[in-house]
């Protein structure tokens, strides 16, 4: 099962869904990312890796700007959405979250019922006229969430009550309901135990068929097991981006291999 | 695992849309976003208004009490009255009482008006005892019996003007007013706007309003805070006294050696529930325990003290710990790695670390126990007249007093207006002391303040 | 001898005792501290403690017992003739403790010498007018069995007080020995010294119980006497609150519980709604400036004393009021004292209380549940209404429980601004009265303690206590609970 993604990687060009130039960050006076510049393609697996601190979930959130709930966070570069450039004045946040969704280290599923939590995205962004297609979106982000199965007996149970990896893929599902057309995940995986975490990667898989997911991992292998791309980050830079199987067997900079043997991070 | 590869365009899937234009929805939300907004900014600018509103209305009708009306009047101290015998023999003098001197006062005034050029037809100098304090008397014969030399010779005094012709120079007495008035006519406002345009009567700064002594319901232009003052810094010394080292004693123990147990355990819930027992409660604790049981006497700042202390005591207790607690467990390891008794490293390392924390508690403490009235009215420190000055010590915690909040407390329930003005003026002067007791706090936790 | 000279005597010898134990366990071990076991200042401090923590130990349970004991010897002693018929032993007795003190305080003015005071009698003197002429008032004429009890009080209280000075100098002596005796250079000064520190403080901790314990007793004891005199039914079933001095008191609770009430739940109106939105908005919406700004200046309000907004509700608010609902604008307000001015005035209060806790809960909400509900492109607004109150909203309860128990328990506000006139109206610009209140006003006036009521002021602040209490404990309850939720 996870020789799969090698065997899928293929060439074909697909649509560009992100494209960023120059991005810079700053924190105050931290510069956290310093000149990045990365094509995001559509229905793929694309994988942030790097050492702690080196910038990758700073920018995760740059891409649906979670950064703007920072007072001290500053963005400047160009992140285009589907050519559209996503910190332009007159694009709202609130609608541009909705296209790109996202996930969390840790699973956060409100203190509501499992419902209430999957019904909370579509009931703010208007998603449905009546009760029954609200209804019906809870049971297919449940559905693609992977976890209908489990949860589908008890709708009206916290989402609290449920296990870690329960949690999380609520958390997904919850993320795919308002129908957004990128999934971010910062380290989904990290609080998770192992079989939660493959749970959690197959479901990774099977959403790549829908959506461009953009995945943040400390783990080498999760990012080898998942992804068709990969991104590897040191120190604020962009150093390396490509094919996943390239950038594992065949890095061009002498950091990524340093990294991937091991001898940094 | 088949749920995910549902077909693409579900329900939930909407059509492209650009980001660059704003839906209808999303406008709709952004304004309730913005009303949302707003009601958090008028509910803070509420609190705010109050806020300003409060500390307008103490000032507008407080800063009056510090200014007080006076007159300028050279009184002939008659040795055909004040010393009939001649001889200068202060037993004497001393006989004679108040009734005395006010005729003489009330001549001299007439003097003025007279020579002012002012028309009244007010004729008779009695007439003009409405617009004399009835303390100038008192203040004219403390002067000739210190200095029996003066009879026989025209001195001139600064006496207080009465408390209806303050008023009317601070426009709380008007015109239309006085003809119901049997305190004071309009021929004497009439005077009285003479008199100011002659330089005669003055409103001039009221040192005694700060340092003297409560009064008579009659005589609010007399009535003063010092007293009360006197009688609330007793009562904090009690209180710093025994809250203070018992508070740190009870938190030392708590924080640093308590087993955990039942009998801790209800020691915690205890004070914390304390903390919240209203003060009123402690004040029937004070009259039942301190007066009914104990025989203390009544209105003393020591009763009054003892019952701050134990309204206190929670709340510094409560300061205390968490100012042990922010010290890091670290240093007690260090102290106890090189030998230390648990009670040494406590009281030579912990204790020195957390007091700037603990005297700022403290301070806060104190502060609140100032500005307390409730428990005061139940042990007997309202009511009470504070017109004299503790002699000593004992004097000061034993005899009965008022304290700062009670005095103010009691000017307001007084009924003429002019008391109002000087519970008002009270209270600026309470609200300076707290202010600077928190400024102390403030200061002293920024000068300390320590990150672990 | 008077307490004071004891307790200076004792703390003296203690002093000594410091010197003379330091020096002595420095000579056993040849001058060389070394040879000690513990420090030498420790030998000094376990012969201080030793001198003087028993003996003011002692001194303390003496004071507080000695009145007991003499007081109920004396009453028993009093024979059934001397109490007259409309009054109770109780009231006798403190006749008999005034004319004892009046004696007391007439042999220390001179007025009287000792054996005077001791052999008077009432058949002869006029008691009463003697003691006048020393400043003390006695209601009534004294009769021979109240002044000769009084007589023995006086005489027992001088044998207890003499029995304590030698029992105090006694046990310091006694400690201030054996400790001496103790030292020398093996002697475990330190932990012994350490163990008595400890004691010490237990013993300090423990005055948050004795407080307690005292609150209760207190009023239990008052709130049994004053059900002896009054019905228990009739006071918490009444419907009229009409205390006559001369008897034949109606003494209800009912209507002052409602004004109680009433006040409080305007005061919540006020303070509920203001201080919620501006925790919302401080903790979720200001700018750190902003904030660093009106945080502090809102907690101004609560630094400021009670009687500050009592007079504010009195002569600025209340005033206020009637100019907009008195007989000259709406009609339906008489007095500036009213439900309306004192609860607006306690709602002022109140609004830093509920908004710097409401703060802290909100602020106590992970900021991964903002993170999930924002990422999923939610407002603040409805990140704040359907994510952060309903998960704060247990905290807010309790908040907002301590602020009712803060409300029902205010005194001076409702004091000067609500009234005096108990009445069940539901007009908020009516006067009406309080618990608090009526405890104020019946323990101030002149009755006597033993008096229905006087004592109907304990039973009133039983009710209040335990109302108060009852919050709390809840209130604490519900905010535990919900920060173990997040912890």
């Amino acid at each position: 099962m996870y020789d799969a993604p090698s065997l899928e990687r293929n060439v074909d060009q697909k649509e560009i869904k992100f494209s960023a130039r120059n991005v810079q960050v700053y924190y105050g006076d931290t510069h956290a990312i310093k000149d990045v510049t990365v094509e995001i393609e559509d229905n793929t697996v694309t994988a942030f890796i790097g050492p702690s601190g080196c910038g990758k979930s700073t920018f995760l959130r740059c891409l649906n700007r979670m950064n703007d709930t920072i007072d001290v966070c500053r963005v400047e570069g160009d992140i285009r959405l589907d050519g559209e450039d996503i910190y332009d004045k007159r694009v709202d946040p609130v609608q541009l979250r909705a296209k790109v969704g996202m996930v969390f280290q840790k699973p956060n599923p409100f203190p509501k019922s499992i419902y209430d939590n999957v019904a909370y995205g579509p009931r703010i962004h208007g998603l449905a006229r009546s009760k029954a297609e609200l209804d019906e979106i809870v049971e297919t982000a449940l559905r693609r969430g992977a976890i209908w199965d489990e949860v589908k007996d008890r709708l009206d149970a916290p989402g609290t009550g449920l296990s870690g990896g329960q949690q999380q893929r609520l958390c997904i599902a919850r993320a795919v309901a308002t129908a957004p057309e990128v999934l971010l995940m910062d380290e989904p995986c990290s609080a998770l135990d192992p079989i939660a975490t493959a749970q959690v990667e197959e479901l990774i898989d099977e959403l790549r068929q829908s959506y461009s997911v953009i995945i943040v991992t400390h783990s080498m292998q999760q990012a080898a097991r998942v992804s068709q791309k990969t991104a590897f980050f040191h120190l604020g830079h962009l150093v390396e981006f490509g094919e996943t199987g390239q950038i594992f067997t065949n890095p061009v900079d002498e950091r990524t291999e340093s990294y991937i043997t091991g001898r940094i991070g | 695992m088949t749920d995910a590869s549902l077909p693409e365009n579900s329900a939930a899937a909407p059509a492209h849309r650009s980001l660059n234009t704003v839906d209808a929805r999303t406008r709709k939300r952004n304004r309730a976003e913005a009303r949302f907004r707003a009601y958090g900014i008028a509910a803070v600018a509420t609190g705010l208004v109050f806020l300003v509103i409060l500390l307008g209305s103490i000032l507008f009708n407080g800063v009056g009490a510090f200014q007080q009306t006076f007159i300028k009047v050279p009184v002939y101290l008659d040795p055909a009255k004040l010393d009939k015998s001649g001889e200068r023999d202060i037993e004497a003098i001393k006989k004679v009482s108040t009734f005395g001197y006010t005729p003489l006062i009330q001549q001299g005034l007439f003097d003025v008006v007279q020579a002012a050029g002012i028309e009244t037809p007010l004729a008779k100098p009695g007439d003009m005892k409405q617009m004399i304090s009835p303390s100038a008397a008192a203040q004219v014969r403390d002067t000739v019996i210190e200095n029996p030399d003066l009879i026989g010779q025209t001195v001139d005094f600064r006496i207080l003007a009465s408390s209806r012709v303050d008023g009317y120079l601070k426009d709380r007495v008007f015109r239309e007013d006085v003809v119901r008035d049997k305190n004071i006519d309009v021929e004497h406002l009439d005077i009285v706007d003479g008199l100011v345009a002659a330089g005669i009567v003055v409103k001039e700064f009221n040192l005694t309003f700060i340092t003297g002594a409560d009064a008579s319901e009659s005589r609010p232009e007399q009535a003063g805070l010092g007293v009360s003052i006197l009688g609330s810094f007793f009562m904090m010394l009690v209180v710093l006294a025994l809250s203070l080292p018992i508070g740190v004693a009870a938190s030392i123990y708590l924080e640093e050696f308590a087993p955990k147990n039942r009998f801790t355990d209800l020691i915690e819930v205890n004070i914390s529930n304390l903390a919240a027992v209203p003060s009123i409660v402690f004040g029937i604790l004070g009259l039942a325990v301190f007066i009914q049981f104990a025989h203390l006497p009544q209105s003393a700042p020591l009763v009054g003290g003892l019952t701050l202390t134990l309204m206190t005591l929670p709340t510094i207790v409560i300061s205390t710990r968490a100012s042990l607690k922010s010290v890091p467990p670290s240093i007690r390891d260090a102290a106890l790695g090189v030998g230390a008794s648990k009670m040494q490293a406590v009281f030579h390392h912990v204790l020195p670390m957390a007091m700037p924390g603990i005297l700022t508690g403290t301070i806060i403490g104190l502060a609140q126990a100032l500005g307390e009235t409730a428990p005061l009215l139940l042990i007997g420190m309202v009511g009470y007249i504070a017109t004299n000055y503790p002699d000593g010590l004992a004097s000061g915690f034993m005899d009965p007093n008022s304290a700062m909040p009670a005095q103010i407390f009691e000017w307001a329930k007084r009924a003429d207006p002019a008391y109002y003005e000087r519970a008002w003026g009270g209270i600026i002067i309470l609200l300076v002391f707290l202010m600077t007791m928190n400024i102390i706090a403030i200061i002293l936790r920024r000068r300390f303040e320590r990150r672990w | 001898m008077p307490a004071t000279w004891l307790v200076l005597i004792v703390l003296a010898l203690s002093a000594i005792g410091y010197v003379l134990g330091r020096q002595r366990a420095l000579q056993n071990a040849g001058g060389d501290s070394r040879a000690l076991h513990s420090l030498p200042s420790y030998y000094g401090w376990h012969v201080a403690l030793m001198a003087l923590v028993p003996a003011t130990g002692l001194l303390a349970v003496w004071l507080i017992a000695q009145p007991l004991l003499v007081e109920n010897t004396i009453a028993g002693q009093l024979p059934d003739s001397a109490i007259p018929e409309s009054s109770t032993r109780s009231l006798v007795m403190s006749d008999v403790r005034r004319v004892a003190d009046g004696l007391d305080l007439a042999v220390s003015q001179g007025a009287m010498t000792r054996d005077d005071a001791a052999t008077l009698r009432s058949e002869f003197t006029q008691v009463r007018e003697r003691l006048a002429e020393v400043g003390v008032a006695l209601g009534s004429d004294v009769n021979a069995a109240v002044l000769s009890a009084a007589q023995d009080y006086r005489s027992m209280s001088r044998v207890g007080n003499l029995m304590m000075t030698i029992a105090v100098l006694a046990i310091a002596a006694l400690g201030f020995v054996y400790a001496l005796s103790r030292t020398d250079r093996d002697f475990r000064a330190r932990n012994v010294v350490e163990q008595g520190i400890r004691a010490l403080l237990v013993a300090a901790a423990s005055v948050a119980v004795l407080t307690t314990l005292g609150i209760v007793l207190s009023l239990i004891f008052n709130t049994l006497e004053f059900f002896k005199l009054y019905s228990a039914w009739d006071f918490f079933f009444g419907t009229t609150w009409a205390p006559s001095f001369g008897g034949g008191s109606e003494l209800g609770v009912l209507p002052l519980l409602w004004g109680t009430f009433y006040i409080s739940l305007i005061a919540l109106l006020v303070a509920v709604p203001i201080g919620l939105f501006s925790a919302v908005y401080l903790s979720e919406y200001a700018p750190g400036k902003v904030r660093s700004v009106a945080k502090p200046l809102l907690e101004v309000l609560a630094g400021i004393p009670t009687i500050v907004y009592g007079l504010f509700a009195l002569l600025t608010v209340g005033p206020l009021l009637v100019q907009i609902f008195g007989d000259d604008g709406v009609g339906i307000m008489q007095a500036s004292t009213a439900v309306m001015t004192a609860g607006l005035v306690m709602g002022i209060m109140l609004i830093p209380f509920v908004s710097s806790l409401s703060d802290d809960i909100i602020n106590a909400v992970p900021q991964a549940m903002r993170d999930g509900s924002y990422g999923l492109g939610a407002t603040k607004s409805e990140t704040v209404r359907q994510v952060i109150l309903p998960a704060a909203l247990p905290g807010i309860v309790g908040a907002i429980l301590l602020a009712a128990s803060r409300a029902i328990g205010e005194t001076m506000i409702v004091v000067l601004g609500a009234g005096a006139a108990a009445r069940l109206s539901m007009n908020p610009f009516d006067a009406m009265t309080t618990v608090t209140a009526k405890i104020v006003s019946q323990l101030t006036g002149d009755a006597d303690f033993a008096s229905a009521e006087a004592l109907v002021a304990f039973a009133l602040g039983m009710t209040l206590f335990v109302l108060t209490l009852g919050l709390n404990v809840f209130a604490l309850f519900i905010v535990r609970k919900y920060r173990e939720q997040y912890e």
